[in-house]
């Protein structure tokens, strides 16, 4: 597009522009924010809060989990933010630098959410059912157990020892679990043994 | 019909799911960047304080979690370079910062670990909006939150020249500036700051400045009582005064809090070329538009006479004989 603009209109133009602009910084304008002061929407109004705790340690603080997406109208429910919760006994709505990034740990791109299986010398891991995942586990457990237990020692007492295999289990778990977590590993004879009931 | 959110007391509350209206308004703003005559506001807010007891900072940096996850900012993983901080300084998406000093009190004769929640201080006379240009970038609202307006700003970086304390940092990707919001959001919804709500030690508390204030005191007194004769608050009046308070067991010498200013005030170079200067310039300007006017008025167009067009025709006959006379194109 050509402008016929001539030296004397652009000069027109030019001194045109310096005037209004000086005229505004001597503050004969309504210099007006093109933007009115705001701050941020609330991203939790209207979210759906879930309690639940912590699952880096066995401190086990309390946190609220916000979402966003009605599950009742069929809707997908998607996380948008996680936070203590200040009615919660232990940490009274404080966490950890760990705790205070539970989001992205929920949405790591590395985050297991299946069981997987890798073979022995090989280097690929492969996705497996829980069922599968869960006979696996129970084989292993057995031979092992059968190939290693300890009734009784040199003097001939019962010690009934499993001491090739240790037991790790969840932390941040209840009462009745670590009571039944508890139960299910020293019926079996592991010695090697740590969960929520410790703490 | 919504209700108003309540003004806030405190970090340790549970966030509101509910609807509620905001109550930080446009209407509650007392200053604001580039713009004279602000109306006044017809409430004054409670003024609010976040207070940062540095001798109760274990330095895990849950406070810099939460701000990261609240303001929803993606810091980029950097590489270990041997020092505590994490990241190495203050970015456009990392409003606070762990920093850290280790110190051998000639005194005691001991090493002492000084850890520092760094971030916006939210001075009662803010040097960043003063030095802001643009109208409406940077406001200040009656309970003491400095906030900036992205969308009014053009990203000049004049406020990090302001800025007594070198808060401010400037975004690359939408040369925009960034700095702590004091969570404005959430406290438009009566809550605490995010790093308040999350600190695991309570090293930062929030609430009303007066109520901080006397939080400050029993915990001076504590320390005073353990040894640290120097203890005091950090509420430089240099800038007003600050809606960021620290504890420090050295207030004799904040500096040692990894170069906290002594006396922070703003830069006299941003003071006299915002204030005077900036009135002598107008000035100019102001002079040279009448200047130009009168003369526009009263000054007369050179005008040729006929005497001197038929003088001037002599002058090019005798230079190019034989040429035409009526075409003097020499």
């Amino acid at each position: 597009m050509n402008i016929d603009l001539s030296r004397r209109g652009f000069l027109k133009l030019a001194g045109a522009g310096v005037a209004a602009t000086s005229l505004g910084a001597m503050g004969f304008d309504a210099a007006e924010a093109a933007e009115a002061a705001h701050v941020r929407a609330f991203k939790l109004a209207t979210t759906t809060e879930t309690r639940n705790i912590c699952t880096y340690c066995s401190v086990a603080c309390g946190i609220i989990m916000y979402s966003k997406g009605d599950l009742k109208a069929g809707e997908h429910a998607e996380l948008i933010h996680i936070e203590g919760d200040a009615d919660h006994p232990t940490n009274r709505g404080t966490l950890c630098p760990k705790g205070s990034a539970l989001k992205d740990f929920v949405k790591s791109e590395t985050r297991a959410t299946q069981p997987r299986y890798r073979a022995a010398h090989s280097s690929e891991w492969q996705e497996i059912t829980w069922d599968a995942a869960f006979d696996k586990m129970a084989r292993a457990l057995k031979d092992d157990r059968d190939q290693n237990f300890i009734e009784k020692n040199e003097k001939g007492q019962t010690v009934n020892r499993w001491l090739t295999t240790g037991f790790l289990a969840a932390s941040g778990s209840t009462n009745e679990t670590g009571w039944l977590t508890y139960k299910t590993v020293r019926s079996m004879g592991i010695l090697a043994f740590d969960n929520q009931a410790r703490v | 019909m919504t209700d108003r959110a309540p003004q806030p007391l405190t970090a340790a509350a549970n966030p509101p799911v509910q609807p509620l209206e905001s109550n930080l308004l446009p209407s509650d703003v007392v200053r604001v960047s580039a713009t004279k005559d602000v109306p006044k506001p017809d409430r004054q807010l409670t003024e609010v304080a976040k207070l940062i007891d540095v001798s109760k900072c274990i330095g895990c940096k849950a406070c810099q979690s939460a701000c990261i996850e609240w303001n929803d900012t993606h810091p980029t993983v950097e590489e270990n370079v041997g020092v505590y901080e994490n990241p190495h300084d203050l970015t456009p998406d990392m409003f606070t910062l762990m920093r850290f000093t280790e110190y051998e009190n000639p005194e005691t004769n001991e090493l002492e670990w000084l850890i520092r929640k760094d971030g916006c201080m939210h001075c009662e006379d803010p040097g960043c909006l003063k030095a802001c240009p643009a109208p409406g970038a940077i406001v200040q609202y009656s309970n003491g939150i400095v906030d900036f307006i992205h969308e009014n700003c053009i990203g000049c970086g004049y406020c990090v020249t302001g800025c007594p304390f070198d808060i401010p940092r400037i975004s690359k990707t939408d040369h925009k500036s960034y700095k702590c919001t004091l969570c404005s959001d959430r406290v438009a919804m009566g809550q605490g700051p995010a790093c308040a709500k999350a600190c695991p030690t309570q090293c930062i508390t929030f609430g009303p400045k007066e109520e901080m204030k006397k939080h400050a005191e029993e915990r001076i007194e504590d320390l005073k009582s353990r040894g640290f004769e120097h203890a005091g608050l950090y509420d430089p009046q240099g800038v007003g005064g600050t809606h960021v308070m620290y504890v420090l067991h050295h207030a004799d010498k904040p500096s040692l809090y990894a170069g906290l200013p002594d006396e922070p005030a703003i830069s006299p170079l941003v003071r006299e070329w915002k204030g005077p200067a900036k009135t002598v310039g107008l000035a100019a300007i102001g002079l040279a538009a009448v200047g130009a006017a009168l003369h526009g008025l009263f000054g007369r167009a050179l005008e040729v006479t006929e005497h001197e067009e038929e003088e001037a025709q002599e002058l090019v006959d005798e230079t190019t004989p034989g040429a035409p006379a009526d075409k003097g194109d020499a």
